[in-house]
């Protein structure tokens, strides 16, 4: 297991946005971690990459507990994560973001320009390399997250919804591209709401709702599941649901 | 277009280092002796606020522990002040990197991070003020003895080629800065924190370097100042001009960037002389046009001086090809 979360919760003043949540990744899958909007899934992904410390529980990679550790050095041990909400350096290229990530890795400022030209290129922005990140397209952001966080040469890697906001045809050129790095050694977990991406791509996926882990396995089973139905639309949905199906 | 500033830099070194043998005047000699060592004040403070986004308003608290460092050394202990030079930089540097432990550990950014570097510099002026060994507020006034073993210059292009030594090497500080992976990373703390740390990047510990760099140089500055007016004060060392003075220099001449110090600071050296030969007779009058020029440029250039020679140069370019 490359991943392994135990007991994990964390609280902000009373609400409980990740409470006692386990679960283990095995090295080289991808896997999802779905579940309605304020379920805690974002924070879970902070917790794991140290921009959050959890209040209880434990976090190992690789057999190593990194509970508390600070975001850089998680980062360097092999965990990179992509922000939800898109980070990039606005002032500086693509290049020169994508260095960032390289450097990690790579202390020559040539080295590391040249590697970001490779991975760049790996993911569909070859073509942008000097233009200012802040001028890049949402999809191009998006794709720009991915390739510095794949620059830092992760073992694992953490994508908060690469595919939202995306329309149909960027994420059918995404989904190759996160299966390439995949096939290359690295081991997935990614948050998404596309699920005709989560469909494709992972084998196996977790649901998260209300802080709470509240169903596994592979994603066709799990969103047949009537608690994950009916987290994503209220109570009883599940029964009108499977009713309706029925007569039809 | 990391080449190009290179060759800039050295072409701008090329052409000022003749200037005292072309400059016979004093008087013009004075004003770019005053230029190089704003733009090397500017630079210092560039360093950390152009490069790094971190706004000191308290560099005085730097400036002022070179300038004592080297003024106490000589007046009190009677050492040589090229090693007053190393000591300056060498405290001037401590009290960087305890400042900047102190904020940067406790996540200070943006206009906290400038209200306890002011703070600072406050505290450091009236223990200056308080104490004897810095002649209180008598201030120090260092001996005369015009010789280069003393760090003295009878002819002004002694101090020229001195400060035009610190010039260079304040460039290739940000040389360095825009070609190395340290530099790199401080651009991106500067950009966006937390996706700098996301990539493995040491925020505090990059940050903290930044300011000791920067305190280190403006301590130089304020030896320099020492030896140059051979007297120092607490309002001097340590009063809000100082810290003033190294921010607006790099934000007139284009935060950054590695000439826009330079240029800023030959701009507010030009703009106070005409404001002092247009306003002559009325004391303080020049102080107001001054403040107004800044105000506009201030207002209309937000990429400084340097801003918009890049952006006329490349108007050029597209003109002539």
């Amino acid at each position: 297991m490359i991943l392994e979360v135990r007991d994990v919760s964390r609280s902000f003043g009373g609400l409980k946005a990740v409470a006692k949540v386990s679960f283990a990744l095995a090295e080289g899958s991808i896997t999802a971690l779905i579940g309605p909007n304020g379920a805690g899934k974002t924070t879970l992904f902070a917790l794991i990459s140290g921009f959050l410390r959890p209040d209880a529980g434990m976090i190992l990679f690789d057999g190593r507990n990194i509970t508390g550790e600070e975001p850089h050095r998680i980062s360097a041990l092999g965990v990179a994560r992509t922000f939800q909400i898109v980070q990039p350096f606005a002032r500086l290229t693509v290049r020169e973001n994508i260095a960032i990530g390289a450097h990690l890795r790579i202390s020559g400022r040539q080295e590391a320009l040249a590697r970001a030209a490779e991975i760049a290129e790996r993911v569909g922005l070859g073509g942008r390399l000097d233009q200012p990140a802040g001028t890049l397209t949402v999809a191009a952001r998006k794709r720009l997250e991915l390739a510095r966080a794949l620059a830092t040469g992760p073992r694992l890697l953490l994508l908060d919804e690469v595919m939202g906001g995306l329309n149909p045809r960027e994420v059918e050129e995404i989904v190759p591209i996160i299966r390439g790095i995949r096939d290359g050694g690295v081991t997935i977990l990614l948050i998404e709401h596309v699920m005709q991406a989560v469909m494709t791509l992972a084998q196996h996926s977790f649901v998260l709702n209300d802080g709470l882990l509240i169903a596994e396995g592979p994603p066709a089973a799990v969103i047949a599941d009537p608690r994950v139905v009916e987290a994503y639309l209220g109570t009883g949905a599940a029964q009108r649901f499977g009713r309706e199906t029925a007569r039809a | 277009m990391p080449m190009r500033s290179g060759t800039a830099i050295l072409a701008v070194l090329a052409i000022l280092l003749p200037l005292p043998f072309v400059v016979q005047s004093d008087f013009w000699m004075n004003l770019a002796i005053l230029s190089l060592y704003y733009g090397f004040l500017g630079q210092a403070w560039n360093l950390l606020g152009g490069y790094g986004g971190q706004f000191s308003f308290g560099h005085a608290a730097f400036f002022g522990t070179g300038a004592y460092a080297t003024a106490v050394m000589q007046v009190r202990l009677g050492l040589n002040p090229w090693l007053g030079f190393v000591l300056a930089a060498t405290l001037a540097g401590a009290v960087g990197a305890l400042i900047g432990g102190l904020s940067f550990r406790y996540r200070l950014r943006g206009s906290y991070f400038a209200l306890v570097t002011l703070a600072f510099a406050e505290v450091f002026r009236i223990l200056a003020n308080t104490f004897e060994i810095t002649g209180a507020g008598t201030g120090l006034l260092v001996p005369l003895k015009q010789t280069p073993a003393n760090f003295q210059f009878a002819q002004k292009s002694g101090f020229y080629l001195v400060i035009w030594a610190l010039t260079a090497c304040g460039f290739a500080v940000a040389w360095w800065i825009e070609h190395s992976r340290f530099g790199a990373r401080l651009v991106a703390v500067r950009e966006n924190e937390d996706a700098a740390r996301a990539l493995g990047v040491d925020a505090l510990r990059v940050k903290l370097a930044a300011i000791t760099l920067s305190a280190a140089l403006t301590g130089l500055a304020g030896a320099f100042y020492v030896q140059y007016f051979l007297y120092i004060d607490p309002t001097i060392a340590y009063g809000p001009s100082v810290s003033v003075t190294a921010l607006l220099v790099p934000i007139v001449g284009g935060l950054g960037n590695a000439l826009g110090p330079l240029l800023g600071a030959v701009a507010l050296q030009l703009l106070d002389q005409v404001a002092r030969a247009a306003m002559g007779d009325a004391p303080g009058l020049n102080l107001v046009l001054y403040g107004v020029v800044l105000v506009a440029m201030l207002m209309f250039l937000p990429n400084g001086l340097f801003g918009i020679a890049r952006s006329s140069a490349l108007r050029l370019f597209r003109v002539t090809a």
